[in-house]
């Protein structure tokens, strides 16, 4: 049987087999750790620290800055010694709060509470609310917000996202071998707490392992089915991968919850479990620090607000022939100006790709209309057009092809023959005209 | 740390950050490989004088290229094998037997006016070979129709001068290219090893194809074009292709399209010309129209015309629209059916 995809995508080499057979460890505690007040989609949050005020290790230390927003927490003990501006991976200022760590790693009351799936769906999700969860595999959407549809929009599946199409990392691979248990637990409380009785795991088959722990895991759970997915990118798009498992699809400009779909990443699931029984809030995550240019790959667990430079260090250092550092992964992650940058709740992995086989995009040449990406295009678009019409200005026009559709997952400018920087002109477009 | 790289040595770009190996350079000198066999049984049945005419259309189109690239201050891109290939593909649509100042007209019309002063690689809405080879014809029309039989061509200096087939099927018709051949299976096999007349790189269809299904293999070329093209032509050759033998009168039903499919040039158009990704539409079904498009305009021309080929007018007219009908087939913005089924 064909497995299940959508239509389009592009076969980058995976070069998983870099970080694959790293088990996660716990990344070193930093000495002091830069955690920034926005690191989702949305509202900022407030800081309610001060400077000297010490803080133990899970602590609120920045509150939701509105409903589309998510509190933050300290992801360690001991003193906030800065508050200010420091860049973000994107380069952008955000507030961020600095905290000296003392090594005590005292956390603030913590509770197991084994029977966390009695509570009702409005204790989960005030639980879910607190621990400031959002979505780890990377654009860091509020989950809470995917759990409050409006009354018109009925819920009838959730979907937790496997595929990391993304090549070269292996986060949410790691933790579906280690932790497949509580990542489904994650899908139950997320379906009791959405009223939904159909979940699925869809997982690309290059991970066949991974498919098999989670179907064992799962194997007492008739509602919830495990899929493996081809293998394509970008699979692990929310649009693509509603479409692949359940063949629905989202119209444009549309969200999930259009086709009663809830979407949660690997990272998320397990987060929600953590947060329900334990109360634990969302301070560290799995990082894949990887590629050709760092000399240990790793899978650590990382704390929030850890720096780039920290765990690379940890990893052995960057090799001489690095030439780029990104945050995330190579189809969609953002090169970093500085690696003094922190670890946030969406940084999936940490990659240092050598000098040599960068395409640097001053080298481009004109559109040859070869229609390669108008073919792999997931979402239908016509990427060519889109990029020729940036290039000469005319934006407006260029809404005409649907420039909004674009979720700039790159499968066009990877497979371009000129190698033009399509993503970045439609970047450019969608800057400068209004939806 | 000195074996380290520095922070301010770091590299920042747009996602995404790796790029496929394919290289606009490397699809073009594929594409001038796979007509390497073509050009070779054009070298055998026509002799020096054939690989003559085809190295200087190359020269010249490079030459071209080069001259208005530097007059004008731009980067200098022959390297990217299109000029090449522009020099090559009109060099195998010319007679053997053209004199020299031929090709190299018609290089620099198609380099320079055709793509060039369009805006470049990219930019043409024609195809260069073809405007080229189009011009030559219509300013010299005697020198272009002037084919070597292909013998003779070793004999060099008295080589023969003969019609080409799709010429004697138009004024004596099929009978008179049987007579010729001896047989109907002897004709069919001498036009598939391409000894015949005609242009020096679209007689050979065996080698022709071979160059073909390498494209296709390799996914440089997709099957949407040749096939729309081609089996639009065989069933318009069929339907309307026959022709009674001695009132001349247009028999419906009783063409014979597999000899108009081997005794022109509508292998070398259909799969090398028309799929030329500039001047053709990008999407595929868009490709599907633009091909059956070719497909009736060739036949309209070869049944009706005073030409008795008509594949680089078929060509040359569908390129206009090329454009049109990206705009009619806009791809389908995912999801966006599903919408209007809501709808309803």
């Amino acid at each position: 049987m064909a497995l299940a995809t959508f239509k389009g995508g592009v076969h980058p080499p995976d070069k998983k087999e870099l970080a694959k057979n790293e088990p996660i460890k716990e990344a070193k505690s930093p000495q002091r750790v830069l955690i920034p007040l926005s690191q989702h989609l949305g509202a900022p949050c407030k800081s309610i620290v001060s400077i000297g005020q010490e803080v133990k290790k899970g602590e609120m230390i920045g509150e939701a800055g509105g409903f589309v927003s998510a509190p933050v927490h300290s992801s360690v003990s001991g003193k906030v010694i800065a508050i200010g501006d420091f860049p973000n991976a994107m380069g952008k200022m955000v507030t961020s709060i600095v905290i000296e760590n003392d090594g005590k790693e005292e956390w603030t009351n913590i509770k197991d509470n084994p029977d966390y799936i009695k509570l009702s769906p409005e204790e989960l999700k005030e639980k879910i609310k607190a621990a400031g969860i959002v979505g780890m595999g990377g654009a860091a959407f509020p989950t809470l917000v995917k759990l409050s549809p409006p009354k018109e929009k009925p819920i009838d599946t959730v979907i937790i996202n496997g595929a990391e199409c993304e090549p070269y990392l292996t986060a949410d691979y790691r933790l579906m071998i280690e932790k497949p248990k509580e990542i489904i637990e994650g899908l139950k409380i997320l379906m009791k707490v959405l009223n939904v009785n159909k979940g699925f795991v869809g997982i690309e088959d290059n991970k066949p392992d991974a498919v098999q722990k989670m179907k064992e895991a799962a194997k007492n759970e008739p509602n919830i089915e495990v899929l493996a997915l081809e293998v394509k990118y970008p699979q692990g798009a929310e649009k693509m991968l509603i479409r692949a498992v359940t063949g629905r699809e989202v119209p444009p400009r549309g969200l999930p919850m259009d086709v009663s779909v809830v979407v949660q990443n690997v990272g998320t699931a397990l987060a929600v479990y953590e947060a329900a029984r334990y109360g634990k809030p969302l301070i560290e995550r799995v990082v894949t620090v990887t590629g050709e240019g760092i000399n240990r790959p790793a899978n650590l667990m990382v704390k929030v607000g850890t720096l780039v430079s920290d765990l690379i260090e940890q990893c052995g250092g960057l090799k001489n022939t690095a030439g780029k550092v990104i945050s995330g992964g190579p189809m969609m992650g953002f090169a970093l100006s500085s690696l003094d940058t922190p670890v946030t709740k969406g940084t999936s992995g940490i990659l240092a790709l050598p000098e040599e086989g960068i395409a640097h995009a001053e080298d481009f040449g004109p559109c040859i209309r070869c229609g390669r990406c108008i073919d792999i295009c997931a979402m239908g678009l016509m990427p060519s057009m889109l990029s020729i019409l940036s290039e000469r200005g005319f934006y407006e026009d260029a809404k005409e092809y649907n420039l909004f559709d674009c979720f700039e997952c790159g499968s066009c400018a990877f497979v371009c023959p000129s190698k033009r920087p399509i993503v970045q002109l439609i970047r450019l477009a969608k800057s400068l005209v209004k939806p | 740390m000195a074996d380290t790289k520095k922070e301010h040595e770091l590299i920042v770009t747009v996602s995404p950050h790796i790029k496929d190996e394919e290289t606009t350079s490397r699809i073009m000198w594929s594409v001038n490989l796979s007509l390497l066999p073509a050009v070779l049984m054009g070298a055998y049945f026509f002799g020096p004088k054939a690989v003559f005419t085809m190295a200087l259309s190359i020269i010249s189109a490079v030459l071209s290229e080069y001259i208005y690239q530097k007059a004008l201050n731009k980067k200098v891109a022959i390297n990217d094998g299109s000029a090449f290939l522009t020099g090559l593909l009109l060099g195998m649509n010319l007679p053997a037997s053209v004199p020299f100042y031929i090709p190299i007209i018609g290089s620099a019309v198609a380099i320079v006016i055709t793509k060039q002063l369009f805006g470049g690689l990219g930019f043409n809405v024609f195809n260069p070979a073809l405007i080229g080879r189009a011009f030559l014809l219509i300013s010299f029309p005697k020198l272009m129709t002037i084919w070597t039989q292909p013998d003779a061509a070793f004999v060099y200096l008295d080589a023969k001068t003969t019609a080409t087939p799709l010429g004697i099927l138009k004024e004596e018709g099929i009978s008179k290219l049987i007579e010729i051949f001896g047989d109907k299976m002897n004709l069919y096999v001498e036009l598939l090893k391409g000894h015949r007349a005609g242009s020096i790189g679209e007689t050979s269809a065996i080698a022709l194809l071979i160059g073909a299904a390498f494209l296709l293999y390799k996914r440089y070329i997709t099957w949407h074009i040749p096939v729309s093209f081609l089996g639009t032509a065989t069933l318009i050759a069929y339907i309307f292709g026959g022709k009674s033998a001695e009132t001349g009168k247009m028999i419906l039903f009783a063409g014979d399209p597999v000899l108009h499919l081997i005794s022109g040039g509508l292998i070398l158009g259909a799969f090398f010309m028309a799929t030329d990704y500039v001047t053709c539409p990008s999407v595929k079904k868009g490709q599907i129209l633009f091909g059956i498009g070719c497909g009736f305009l060739t036949m309209l021309i070869r049944i009706k015309g005073g030409f008795p080929e008509g594949v680089m007018f078929a060509i040359l007219i569908m390129n206009c629209f090329a454009p049109l009908i990206d705009r009619g087939f806009k791809s389908r913005v995912f999801g966006a059916v599903k919408i209007k089924e809501s709808k309803k």
